[in-house]
């Protein structure tokens, strides 16, 4: 019995840590959704290209750690910033479907130029906690997975702080919420818009950087970006603390999914997820009852 | 400068109203029976997989181009047509019964899918068919007593009445014959009362509602259509590639299909055949100039994928209405030729349809 509940807690100790990058993903891509209403096909490439980025500091140059995420996490919110004032802003006002063609076409080219440039190979770097571990009672916790959980709590936690309790990210959520009036106020809008598309820039560096070495660094490192939407969609689309319980609850629902039933649902579990909150359910954990002008 | 003038009903109805056009689709016509004569082998069989990309990319344009619903799976359409016909050939059903058979089991899936799909729009439309396209492709990989799964599926000869239709050129005819009757068939469809129903709906839902159009049924009625002429070029699909697997359907080839819609140019039939034809000649153009490209560049596979980035991102900025908006606008300037003006196509402003409440 008690080899039971250890093995479901082991499960959701695993779960919530690959959980906390669905998480993470799916925060990059409310934060921009909102702020632009455009549905970032681009997040998961960022988050590739930066794993990519980080093996060459850490493996490539011999830098140290800390301070290559440092530098990863910079160059990935600076390639974001100028993505949303060079390239997003040309189609503001034009419908939905093309920010969506827009940003696959960038995902697309994100992709190319880093295989073109790192080449096709899965690779690895070492971290700080590589193969540590801790024992906690009876369960075993790889050191990497209480990183990733902490570092997805403490973002979080900077993030809710910034966003209500600085003036700036006052200001981000009055455009977000009706850019019209927000300028009005005197708020710089394009600005704003692309700051936030430069943190979620530099929050998908920070899940490639904690991916990579559970999941080998690869250009198919971008998939995680369509379970992150699932996480989205779970917690309610456009809900910010649903995401984030969105994600967690997914990576959750993977593990016991791969354990309890059969070969193959591992994988597809979170795009039944996704199809099935969608038409059941749409307003999913946290949504807002939103209904749509006509 | 050329005015219309109708001197009989006909002149109002016919799908080809001036002697230039009809030179013009003769000609074309013309060429496309005798090319497989004339060109090498290696291009005969490109273009037949042309001709079958543009099957599915006007099954596609039905469903985003005319009623505004963005699908980003559907492969997923293209791999049920594909494996429903070879499944159905290898139980000995014969070629024509097979393929239609095919397209309506693909339709009827079409129509499990489109019936939710009332329920969801935009974006989360988009999603829903992304994961749908996934779910798909898992199925198929682990259904292994009907699909092969991972290991792969052969596909039988196409036989017509005894004869066999899997050489290049015999091939080559089937695809062109079904393209024109595909083509044909949504000319004429888009431009009934389905067809303005379908644009109604699109433009705006509501007018179209208050109008008296059965909103729901004119979006699942798009949906049936679409993965009917899917399920189609999913059938030739399968003769053209012999051996089917589901990494052939993978997520790529449904972004590739509403790649060649969006540069085609949404909403128009032509857009969708000018869109296929960049799209899938683009691979073989690639191929072609990487010898001409420096060494370090061009032994990296990742060029392909980035060139279909470029391409995207250069008509999503440039050119929204694709080809066939700059075709129009060539053939304007042709026509009204001293009196072309710059600003004619000129945008008009828009502004963003919010999704949000207030």
């Amino acid at each position: 019995m008690s080899a039971d509940i250890a093995q479901v807690l082991q499960l959701a100790i695993n779960g919530m840590a690959i959980g906390a990058i669905y998480a993470l993903v799916a925060l990059g891509l409310v934060l921009t959704y909102k702020a632009t209403e455009v549905l970032n096909f681009a997040h998961g490439d960022v988050l590739m290209a930066s794993s990519f980025v980080g093996w060459g500091l850490i493996v490539g140059l011999g830098w140290p750690f800390w301070l290559a995420a440092l530098a990863t996490v910079a160059i990935a919110a600076a390639l974001r910033w100028l993505i949303d004032a060079r390239v997003m802003r040309v189609i503001v006002g034009q419908p939905q479907f093309a920010g969506v063609m827009l940003t696959i076409a960038i995902a697309f080219m994100l992709r190319g130029l880093v295989s073109m440039s790192f080449g096709p190979e899965s690779r690895t770097y070492p971290t700080p906690w590589t193969n540590q571990k801790t024992q906690l009672g009876t369960l075993v916790i790889a050191d990497l997975s209480l990183v990733i959980i902490a570092a997805a709590m403490l973002i979080t936690l900077v993030l809710f702080w910034f966003l209500r309790k600085t003036a700036l990210g006052v200001a981000i959520q009055a455009a977000s919420q009706n850019q019209l009036a927000a300028y009005l106020n005197g708020i710089r809008v394009k600005r704003l818009t692309s700051m936030v598309w430069a943190i979620s820039g530099g929050i998908a560096a920070v899940c490639g950087l904690l991916l990579a070495p559970i999941a080998l660094v690869d250009i198919g490192l971008w998939i995680v970006v369509l379970k992150a939407l699932a996480a989205v969609v779970l917690g309610g689309f456009g809900s910010i603390p649903g995401a984030i319980l969105g994600g967690l609850l997914l990576g959750v629902i993977e593990q016991f999914a791969g354990v309890y039933l059969p070969d193959g649902f591992k994988d597809a579990m979170a795009y039944l997820v996704l199809i099935g909150v969608l038409i059941l359910w749409p307003r999913g954990l946290l949504g807002e009852a939103h209904g749509r002008r006509v | 400068m050329r005015f219309h003038f109708d001197i009989s009903y006909r002149d109002s109805h016919s799908l080809l109203r001036y002697r230039a056009g009809q030179l013009a689709y003769a000609v074309l016509v013309l060429a496309l029976l005798v090319a497989p004569w004339l060109l090498p082998k290696y291009y005969v069989g490109e273009m037949s997989y042309v001709f079958i990309m543009c099957i599915a990319s006007l099954g596609l344009m039905v469903l985003v181009g005319y009623t505004g619903q963005v699908s980003l799976g559907h492969a997923a359409f293209l791999a049920i047509g594909a494996y429903t016909h070879t499944w159905l050939l290898a139980q000995g059903v014969p070629l024509l019964l097979s393929m239609g058979l095919a397209a309506s089991f693909t339709a009827a899936i079409g129509l499990v899918i489109g019936l939710p799909a009332i329920r969801v729009s935009g974006l989360y439309l988009a999603m829903v068919t992304l994961a749908f396209a996934i779910l798909t492709e898992h199925t198929i990989g682990h259904w292994d007593s009907v699909t092969g799964g991972f290991s792969g599926l052969s596909v039988g000869k196409p036989l017509l009445l005894g004869f066999d239709l899997s050489a290049l050129r015999p091939f080559y005819y089937l695809c062109l014959a079904v393209l024109v009757l595909v083509l044909l068939g949504l000319v004429n469809l888009m431009r009934s009362q389905t067809g303005r129903a379908f644009r109604g709906v699109r433009d705006s839902e509501a007018a179209a509602f208050s109008l008296g159009i059965w909103v729901a049924g004119y979006k699942v009625l798009a949906f049936v259509l679409s993965a009917l002429v899917m399920g189609l070029a999913g059938a030739l699909l399968a003769h053209h590639v012999r051996f089917l697997s589901p990494e052939g359907f993978a997520l790529i080839l449904s972004l590739e299909l509403v790649l060649m819609v969006t540069i085609g140019g949404l909403g128009s039939l032509r857009g969708a055949i000018f869109g296929a034809i960049l799209i899938s000649m683009l691979p073989t153009f690639i191929s072609r100039i990487k010898p001409m490209l420096p060494e370090q560049i061009s032994r990296q596979f990742g060029l392909e994928i980035f060139v279909f980035g470029l391409v995207l991102a250069l008509f999503v900025l440039f050119e929204p209405k694709g080809i066939n908006g700059r075709w129009i606008k060539f053939k304007t300037f042709l026509e009204t030729f001293p009196l072309y003006r710059q600003d004619m196509f000129k945008r008009g402003k828009t502004y963003m349809k919010s999704e949000r409440y207030k």
